[in-house]
């Protein structure tokens, strides 16, 4: 085991802190805006899904050391993973949206499969 | 890099190639998480609304509860931090408390969620009620089982770190327990919004 102890002895990087003060704003102003905006659906549902998109970024370059030289790089990998997620998620709803029109006319009830 | 190669240097739990190889391949893993929480993600959005002869999602979220469960995987996700730090300063005792403040608040976090699950279903909304209560269950639920999963887990890398000590392997091991509970409170940061807040306006 090694024993060398060359950091200093702060105790919490102020990276994390920031970190995390700024996690709980987002989610606060995400809770705010939902609640008592009082703006268009439409808008609320933006501003939140990019606040949302904000705090993920924070966690992967705050807490999860995603940018840090590692000796082989890793965020690749992650990145990847997030782009097939937006594509199954948008090409989903996109291509579900076709005649939900139709679907609402009969009130949603279309949809009381029973399963097998 | 050979293959035996220990470095003297640099955070414990890269010293050894294998350390470096391990936690590519968890990132890996992580990827493949974050597409099979999409594809649930993709069908909550896609059946969003469908609630049938069930109790409509807008009368039982919450608030207080959704900000309670989110203030605790956030602070945990925090104190994980703060123990990953204290690992790279190699303070064993650091770890430990940090980690189990860590375990300490992920059990709480669970203890909402099982408290959410039982009301919603005594308020006749359970995962049978409707297609929109199915999605909803699956999604909420798969990542309640990955924090039950993570908690069992982080118990026993605490064990071992108590009966071994840092190592570059328990360094290592630990690291990739720290990015999976962080890759937890990313994915519900993403339920918070998705499904808490949009099934509170819409």
């Amino acid at each position: 085991m090694s024993e060398h102890t060359e950091h200093s002895e702060s105790s919490i990087p102020v990276k994390h802190i920031i970190g995390f003060i700024a996690s709980i704003v987002l989610t606060l102003v995400a809770a705010y805006t939902t609640v008592m905006s009082g703006l268009p659906v439409p808008w609320i549902i933006a501003i939140i899904m990019i606040l949302a998109v904000i705090q993920a970024v924070l966690q992967l370059v705050m807490f999860m050391h995603i940018a840090e030289k590692n000796p082989i790089p890793q965020y690749g990998n992650i990145l990847f993973g997030f782009f097939i997620a937006a594509v199954v998620i948008a090409g989903s709803i996109w291509v579900m949206s076709f005649g939900m029109s139709d679907m609402d006319m009969n009130g949603g009830s279309g949809e009381e499969h029973s399963d097998h | 890099m050979s293959e035996h190669a220990e470095l003297k240097t640099g955070p414990l739990e890269y010293r050894k190639e294998e350390g470096t190889l391990t936690i590519l391949g968890f990132w890996i893993f992580l990827a493949a998480e974050v597409v099979l929480f999409s594809t649930l993600f993709a069908t909550y959005a896609v059946l969003f609304g469908r609630y049938g002869d069930a109790t409509p999602a807008p009368e039982l979220f919450e608030m207080p509860i959704a900000l309670a469960m989110t203030f605790l995987l956030l602070t945990s996700s925090f104190t994980c931090g703060i123990a990953i730090h204290m690992m790279r300063k190699e303070s064993l005792k650091g770890l430990l408390i940090w980690l189990s403040i860590t375990l300490a608040l992920g059990l709480g976090f669970l203890g909402f969620e099982i408290y959410e699950f039982v009301h919603y279903v005594h308020e006749g909304a359970s995962i049978q009620s409707s297609a929109f209560w199915s999605a909803f269950f699956t999604l909420t639920g798969t990542h309640g089982l990955h924090v039950t999963l993570g908690i069992a887990w982080c118990l026993l890398i605490i064990i071992q770190l108590v009966r071994v000590g840092l190592t570059p392997t328990t360094a290592r091991k630990t690291f990739v327990i720290g990015l999976y509970w962080h890759f937890l409170d990313v994915v519900w940061i993403f339920i918070f919004t998705a499904v808490y807040l949009i099934g509170m306006v819409v």
